[in-house]
């Protein structure tokens, strides 16, 4: 945790420092019966973000916060092997969603989440894994209006926007 | 008392069958809207703009305005059930229904949440009635520098709002506000802080693609670890009885229902404003008013109370400029005003002349419509309750879908899935090392409105701070902020000085 | 068991013969027709003047049923516009013949001020001008002011404290300031807003000294007598506010207005092209638009294809001198 905590203080001092060169593209000083210029918002904001993390360094330094102090770590076990199943799971829905659409993604995600992760049954989760894409389907691409990516099964759809839509 | 008889030819409107009808569709169709996170009312009614061709303009709008309404109680259900607030009117009631629904307290939550709506929305169309004329006129002074004064007022009220540990809080703060300064700066034309020239970056950071990270997939990851993957999320049951006993409890926030209601309502007129303002506002207040502020945040019905009848209060109120002045007062009434226009109607101020039938069909369709949505929202209180109950491994992957579906649906962009699950992971790891995050989601809420404003008000001035203390409306205004903003800071020095002077003696 | 190898026989039969018959509709050259629906991008944001023309069409459309596949419509305002054009051009390789945008003045602006993007809109696909909104100056009553020469003496006396405020920056609004700072000698102060409706406001409370609104934006207030127009910026005067000049008839010769237009993704089909032209000429040709039209003060006749090109490189080249001269280029 102590190390983490550092770690992200610097990462984060880096970020500010990264966000104030970037406000700097536009003039971040005043300008004379006008007002601060376009960047000026966003270049001082930044600058108290990089205070704020010299401080968060300090503190780390003097040992103040709990983060700081305590001896656990960051992640244990646990948490580092559910982090990667869960945000690795999503995070390759995501990906899948330009590959595959969110049709294909969807239903392949929760039967990896429902079966794999959940261990429940395959009827339970083949059932929930199909229902849920009609179900969003006809919310979303019927009744709203908003036409979810499909990816390369778009052909697929036709017939179906020939029904519905 | 010609308002009453005008009123009551309204009634006569908003009671014929179709009007019902259309009232009842209109309730359910923006519960569900507003209870999906990621859609909230904007959306459905923009959406569902055509679809109102189909019947004469005032049953359109009444439709219109009865999904207004429900998709506002709907937001709510979302906040408590899986705190992720489905719109930004929703955010504050994420602070304590979410706590509150981890408690087991989830009915409670959703029966306040249902009824303070409903007493919101009622205390604000009965002031809609009786003072429209005048109340739009306040609503025209409001320059841009009464509007940043209003926007540093809702900040002050969140000062200590959350975090111990201040530095990371500014952080939070700031890094929200500078998220919020992403796209184009509309003082100068130029594109601003378009991170590696990546085109998404243009149309800015979208609130709810930082409010689903944060809430939809980065506690989703958070509560994972510390339940250990074991737990359902809740255990609340729905019972006639549980319903009456939560009631003696929720009679004793009138309080803060009526300060949340006015002041929704209030900051609801002001064009620009809209009702995200207004239900931090009353959040704020509630705490600081409270008897007992160190339970907000941790499940403290007040504080569900407060801002939902703010937002309700504020969604009425945003129709007031909208139909007076043809000022929209929030994004959604300006789609509504569109929707007006095409009917071939002309807001602005001669509407209540021209189309009185219209108008006061409107207005007591309001009344109708806020009736219907507190009754059909309790009705489906115990069907959100047994979707709570769901194993946790089941629900948790039902989430991640509604925070890709919810995060896309919006602007319709890849991009913005990409940057939500950054923000997710992220915003999970910082949360891990005390950082707060609820600061930031408020930061870039109000950002895009104070920044614009303050410049504008200093290039009108000739870049002269003093306009935000010489104006009339705006001194007052800016003095309370400032003293709301510097009391801490305050009380800090003194218990200080205190302190040494206490252990000097010693 | 025999029953169901008849249903699925049946079925087979059936699926063959609707296959067959649809081989058969489509050979004999229908029409081009969208397989899906359609994406219909709004080049600004929700509520605005364009957006609130783009959810009307789409309305037209739906409400008679004049196409197979509905059209889906989407905000895209960022980088004023730069995202919307990015979008269309992105689809030239992919799939052009699903996606059409409502465009503005902005068209023409965007892809000169940010040349990085890479935009050539000559490429993109014409498809119809449905309107040209107008401009026209506009005063607050409680300022007295009844003409261009009291406007040009209180705007005089005032200088750089006298208000203008638009909606953005460097772009239509700011263009006519300009011109109206150039052609009278002031020095009034553009201050941009987000959206028409806020600058009317803006003016309507007494916060702004002049605005450029177009006349669906004042409307409400004008009717109301809080505003009062001054002079439009418009060749002949308009039926609605008969008693503003136009500035050609003060001895300026000025003329400015904002197009209304829709346009398909670089590199659409001409069946696909052909197919939309027909949708909108159907819905300029709507009662329902005809009578918008008039009660907006709109101008401009229906424009389509090359007709619609020429008119949009014209425009290009107008914009790129007044940009020019703002030295914004």
């Amino acid at each position: 945790m102590r190390r983490a905590e550092i770690v992200t203080a610097v990462l984060m001092a880096a970020f500010s420092i990264y966000l104030m060169w970037k406000s700097a593209e536009l003039p971040i000083g005043w300008i004379p019966d006008e007002g601060p210029g376009g960047g000026a918002f966003s270049f001082w904001l930044s600058a108290i973000m990089l205070v704020c993390c010299v401080l968060t360094m300090i503190n780390w330094a003097r040992r103040t916060t709990p983060p700081s102090q305590s001896t656990e770590p960051f992640m244990d076990g646990f948490a580092r092997n559910k982090f990667v199943l869960v945000g690795g799971g999503v995070t390759v829905m995501i990906g899948l969603v330009h590959v595959i659409g969110m049709y294909g993604a969807i239903p392949l995600f929760m039967l990896y989440y429902i079966r794999f992760l959940g261990r429940h049954s395959w009827l339970v989760s083949l059932a929930i894994s199909l229902s849920a894409p009609v179900a969003i389907f006809f919310f979303f691409d019927v009744a709203l209006r908003i036409v979810l990516p499909k990816g390369y099964l778009e052909p697929l759809f036709y017939p179906l926007y020939d029904i519905f839509l | 008392m010609e308002i009453i008889q005008h009123l009551l030819d309204g009634f006569l409107i908003a009671l014929t069958p179709l009007n019902l009808a259309v009232v009842i569709v209109g309730v359910v169709v923006g519960l569900f809207i507003g209870a999906m996170p990621g859609l909230g009312s904007v959306n459905g009614v923009a959406i569902l703009l055509p679809m109102t061709f189909l019947v004469p303009p005032t049953s359109a709008i009444i439709f219109l305005a009865a999904l207004y309404y429900g998709a506002m109680y709907g937001g709510a259900i979302s906040s408590i059930m899986l705190g992720i607030p489905g719109a930004s009117t929703a955010v504050a009631t994420t602070f304590d229904g979410r706590p509150m629904a981890l408690k087991g307290e989830a009915d409670k939550a959703l029966v306040g949440a249902a009824l303070a709506s409903f007493f919101g929305g009622t205390l604000s169309i009965l002031l809609f009635t009786g003072f429209a004329p005048p109340l739009a006129s306040i609503a025209l002074d409001f320059g841009d520098a009464e509007i940043f004064a209003l926007m540093l007022l809702a900040f002050a009220t969140f000062v200590g709002l959350s975090g111990d540990d201040i530095p990371k809080t500014i952080f939070s703060i700031c890094i929200g506000l500078v998220f919020s300064a992403v796209g184009l700066d509309i003082m100068s034309g130029e594109p601003r802080l378009v991170f590696f020239d990546v085109i998404g970056f243009m149309h800015g950071i979208n609130f709810l693609v930082l409010a689903i990270g944060i809430y939809g997939i980065g506690e989703m990851l958070w509560t994972i670890e510390i339940t250990r993957g074991e737990s359902a999320m809740s255990k609340a049951v729905f019972s006639l009885r549980g319903i009456l006993a939560h009631l003696k409890e929720l009679l004793g926030t009138w309080k803060v229902a009526t300060i949340g209601s006015l002041l929704g309502f209030f900051v609801g007129i002001l064009p620009a404003a809209g009702a995200t303002p207004g239900s931090l506002m009353a959040y704020g207040v509630a705490k600081l008013t409270s008897k007992n502020p160190a339970s907000f945040g941790k499940g403290e019905v007040a504080g569900v109370v407060a801002p939902e009848a703010a937002n309700n209060a504020a969604s009425t109120g945003a129709m007031l400029p909208m139909l007076t002045l043809g000022i929209p007062g929030s994004p959604t009434t300006a789609i509504l005003l569109g929707g007006m226009v095409i009917w071939g109607m002309v807001p602005g101020p001669t509407l209540f002349v021209d189309e009185t039938e219209f108008v006061w069909g409107l207005i007591a369709s309001l009344y109708v419509a806020n009736f219907f949505a507190v009754l059909i929202n309790i009705f489906f209180i115990p069907v959100f309750l047994w979707m709570l109950k769901m194993p946790f491994t089941v629900l948790a992957p039902v989430i991640f879908v509604l925070s890709l579906v919810g995060g896309f649906a919006p602007t319709q962009s890849m991009h913005d899935v990409w940057l939500m699950l950054a923000f997710g992971i992220g915003g999970y790891l910082m949360r891990k090392l005390d950082y707060p995050l609820a600061p930031a989601v408020l930061a870039i809420v109000l950002g895009p409105i104070a920044e614009p404003a303050l410049r504008q008000s200093l290039l009108i001035s000739n870049g002269d701070f003093t306009v935000f203390v010489t104006r009339p409306i705006a001194g007052p205004i800016t003095v309370i902020a400032l003293i709301l903003l510097f009391l801490p800071l305050l009380k800090l020095i003194r218990d200080k000085v205190k302190n040494k002077k206490a252990s000097g003696s010693a | 068991m025999k029953v169901t190898r008849r249903i699925i026989l049946g079925c087979a039969l059936t699926l063959g013969f609707g296959a067959a018959l649809s081989t058969f509709v489509s050979g004999t050259a229908l029409a081009w027709e969208p397989k899906k629906p359609v994406e219909f991008v709004i080049m600004a944001g929700q509520g605005g003047g364009a957006d609130k023309m783009a959810r009307l069409m789409q309305t037209l459309i739906e409400k008679n049923g004049w196409a197979s596949k509905p059209l889906t419509p989407i905000n895209k305002p960022g980088g004023s516009g730069a995202e919307a054009l990015v979008h269309l051009q992105g689809k030239a390789d992919s799939d052009p013949d699903h996606t059409i945008m409502v465009t503005l003045n902005s068209f023409y602006t965007t892809p000169l001020r940010q040349p990085g993007l890479g935009i050539d809109i000559a490429t993109f696909t014409p498809i119809a001008r449905m309107a040209e909104d107008t401009f026209l100056l506009w005063v607050n009553k409680d300022s007295g002011i009844g003409n261009m020469e009291e406007f040009a003496a209180a705007a005089k006396a005032a200088g750089k404290d006298w208000v203008m405020a638009g909606t953005g920056k460097l772009q239509e609004d700011q263009l006519l300031t300009d011109f109206l700072n150039a052609s009278y000698g002031l020095e009034m102060k553009y201050v941009p807003y987000k959206g028409g409706g806020k600058v009317a406001k803006q003016l309507a409370g007494n916060h702004a000294n002049s605005t450029v609104n177009n006349p669906s934006e004042q409307e409400g207030f004008f009717k109301a007598g809080t505003v009062v127009p001054l002079a439009a910026f418009t060749p002949t005067r308009l039926p609605l506010f008969p008693d503003a000049p136009t500035f050609r008839e003060l001895g300026k010769d000025f003329v400015y207005f904002m197009q209304r237009s829709v346009v398909g993704a670089p590199g659409m089909s001409d069946d696909a092209a052909a197919y939309y032209q027909g949708l909108f000429a159907k819905v300029f040709a709507s009662p329902e638009w005809q009578k918008y039209r008039t009660k907006k003060s709109l101008q401009g006749d229906l424009l389509q294809g090359q007709a619609l090109k020429d008119y949009w490189l014209n425009e290009r080249e107008i914009h790129r001198q007044m940009l020019e001269k703002m030295g914004a280029l």
